[in-house]
């Protein structure tokens, strides 16, 4: 392996089987110094056990994890130039703010002088906005609070390194856009690598700048969020990041005829019965017009932009959201009303059955 | 008659807390009420109680000195030893132990506890005596060992009779312990023994606390193990005070004697209560 393409966080051929379950099955992956790696995919899937391995709450059962170059195999959490932000934040509750995140720095041996210490929690807490708060006990503080210490507790180390555990799950939505911005901000401040864990598919896409969807212990997808998003490997990938129209199309001389016989614009090199994917938002709809005539069932206003069922016969419910840009209050479809969809032919994605 | 609610939720709460509150003042505050008057009383020719006024009880209690000084050396020892066998035993049980074979050892824990406590001290008194241990040890030569009787016998029927008592509340409090604390503590670098010492052990102390009260207390007024595997020899003072009110009817004695346990238990409690408030740096005292 050449020097120049060290980087940070390797895994080779990693397998971990817990008796039967084989919960990640030989997956390769490597992730640039500095960069934002977001592991996205449902509950089950293998993640967590993937950043535990990283972490070392886990051994690997085959393969190697191996971090700046190294491999850590064996080698206990303790030992590891990693730090993690847990889940549901695992802060010391006998502790007060900056005992926890002292925490860390107290164990390092040779021992730290207590300035030293003391200078850097006061660091710490600072870049994540809670310099007043060293003396309070951590059950006085609000989730939010409470993430920052963790983090701030992961980060006074300094490690190669950082872990983090689906870390907004717990938060309300206004606060979780506030910390997506708070940790992008503070990952390019440090400029560490940041492992990020989740199943939420908005996170990963706007925090990351690399995507990895795994499904079923194996990695679906690896690629930037517009990649992943826009050229999604497989249906699963296409299904779990955003939301997909999928429609049963048989392939034929390149052409995808619905079950009725007819033609639906697009085009694929596939073979017979496959899939078609279209986003809601590559649809038009329009009152009038060209394209697949079909009825509004259901409307939900989202403020912003609007989401309609549409019912087409010879295919079924369509999904179609519409940009609030430019439109007024007359251009809102009501549900019964007859309406057209159009779209760009090339937006639609085949995928074999 | 309407009443209002807070009127209402008034009589509730009184209603709710009589039944504890008589079941206290009936059998606690009126008992021990008796026995501070007593112990101020002077015992009557025929024995029993005579009013009086007198401090004369109090002053007379170095006549019991050994029994204080017994209680005071091998309960606390006693209860230290509980604790130096049952911490590990608890953290096996609650940390390291299969979750499948958890209930079946915890179980074992608590068997002997179905056995009536004299039955099981009859046992030891057996092994211990004569015909027990010391004859197989003579087969091999080893002779003239006394077991029965011995400070040595007391302590070892306090530790067999009262673990289990002790082991329960440390292995609630370590079962009870969230895992990932653990594993943040070691994700933050500090060695297993250091993750005990800074992590496990101060959020276990309400448990160990709650051990040490529980088996002090109710050693300081042990009464049965001292007078089957101590013969008399070594006594408690729950061995004094049966000998005072059931034998020598010295009750006003006997009382100023019973005073002053309860008085050393407060004491115990309130110590045990302030260094677990220290330590797990809390001010709540779990009864696990």
């Amino acid at each position: 392996m050449a020097p120049e393409a060290i980087s940070d966080l390797e895994f080779r051929h990693l397998t971990k089987r817990y008796g039967e379950v084989e919960a990640v099955s030989g997956i390769d992956l490597s992730v640039p110094k500095g960069a934002f790696l977001a592991i996205l995919g449902p509950s089950g899937c293998g993640k967590t056990t993937c950043l535990r391995m990283i972490g070392g709450f886990e051994q690997p059962t085959e393969g190697e994890v191996r971090i700046a170059g190294q491999v850590v195999n064996g080698i206990p959490a303790y030992q590891r130039p990693v730090n993690m932000v847990f889940q549901h934040y695992a802060l010391f509750p006998h502790m007060n703010v900056a005992e926890n995140v002292g925490y860390g720095l107290r164990q390092m041996r040779p021992r730290l002088p207590s300035t030293e210490i003391d200078r850097r929690v006061g660091e710490a807490l600072e870049m994540v906005r809670l310099g007043s708060f060293a003396k309070r006990r951590t059950h006085e503080m609000s989730g939010g609070q409470q993430q920052r210490v963790a983090l701030a507790r992961a980060i006074v180390n300094r490690p190669k390194i950082l872990l983090l555990d689906e870390p907004l799950a717990a938060l309300d939505k206004k606060l979780r856009g506030d910390m997506q911005l708070e940790l992008l901000q503070l990952q390019r401040e440090l400029g560490i690598t940041f492992v990020l864990v989740t199943h939420d598919q908005e996170e990963a896409l706007s925090m990351a700048d690399l995507v990895c969807v795994m499904s079923a212990g194996r990695i679906s997808q690896l690629g930037t969020p517009q990649e992943v998003y826009d050229h999604p490997t497989d249906l699963f990938v296409a299904d779990f990041v955003g939301k997909t129209n999928r429609i049963p199309v048989t392939v034929d001389g390149g052409v995808l005829r619905l079950a009725d016989g007819r033609a639906l614009p697009g085009a694929s090199a596939l073979h017979g019965s496959a899939i078609a994917a279209l986003r809601p938002e590559a649809i038009r709809i329009a009152r009038a017009g060209d394209g697949l005539p079909g009825t509004v069932t259901h409307r939900i206003f989202l403020g912003s932009f609007a989401e309609y069922a549409v019912a087409v016969p010879g295919i079924g419910d369509i999904l179609v959201t519409t940009d609030r840009r430019g439109a007024t209050e007359a251009d809102l479809i009501a549900p019964g009303e007859a309406v057209c969809l159009t779209y760009d032919p090339a937006a639609v994605l085949v995928f074999p059955q | 008659m309407a009443l209002s609610a807070a009127a209402r939720k008034r009589w509730v709460t009184a209603a709710l807390l009589a039944p504890a509150g008589l079941w206290l003042f009936f059998f606690l505050a009126l008992p021990f009420l008796a026995i501070l008057v007593f112990s101020l009383g002077e015992r009557a020719p025929a024995g029993g109680y005579q009013p009086a006024l007198t401090l004369a009880n109090y002053l007379n209690l170095p006549a019991r000195g050994a029994a204080f000084l017994n209680t005071a050396l091998l309960a606390p020892v006693g209860a230290a030893l509980c604790l130096a066998i049952a911490y590990p035993a608890a953290w096996f049980l609650a940390l390291r132990v299969d979750p499948r074979h958890r209930l079946l050892l915890v179980a074992l824990m608590i068997v002997p506890f179905w056995t009536s406590m004299l039955v099981r001290t009859y046992a030891w008194m057996y092994l211990l005596g004569a015909r027990g241990i010391p004859q197989l040890l003579e087969m091999i030569g080893i002779e003239n060992i006394r077991l029965i009787n011995t400070p040595g016998a007391v302590l070892l029927g306090i530790v067999y009779g009262y673990l289990p008592l002790m082991v329960m509340p440390i292995y609630v409090s370590l079962e009870k312990l969230d895992r990932r604390l653990l594993e943040a503590s070691s994700d933050l670098g500090a060695r297993p023994m250091s993750t005990f010492l800074t992590v496990t052990l101060p959020l276990s102390m309400p448990g160990v606390m709650t051990g040490v009260a529980l088996v002090s207390i109710l050693l300081l007024g042990e009464y049965l193990i001292p007078q089957m595997l101590g013969g008399g020899k070594v006594y408690f003072i729950g061995n004094a005070l049966v000998d005072l009110f059931l034998q020598s009817r010295n009750w006003p004695f006997g009382s100023a004697i019973a005073v002053t346990l309860v008085l050393g238990v407060v004491g115990v409690l309130l110590i045990t209560m302030r260094i677990a408030w220290k330590v797990s740096g809390t001010r709540q005292m779990d009864l696990v």
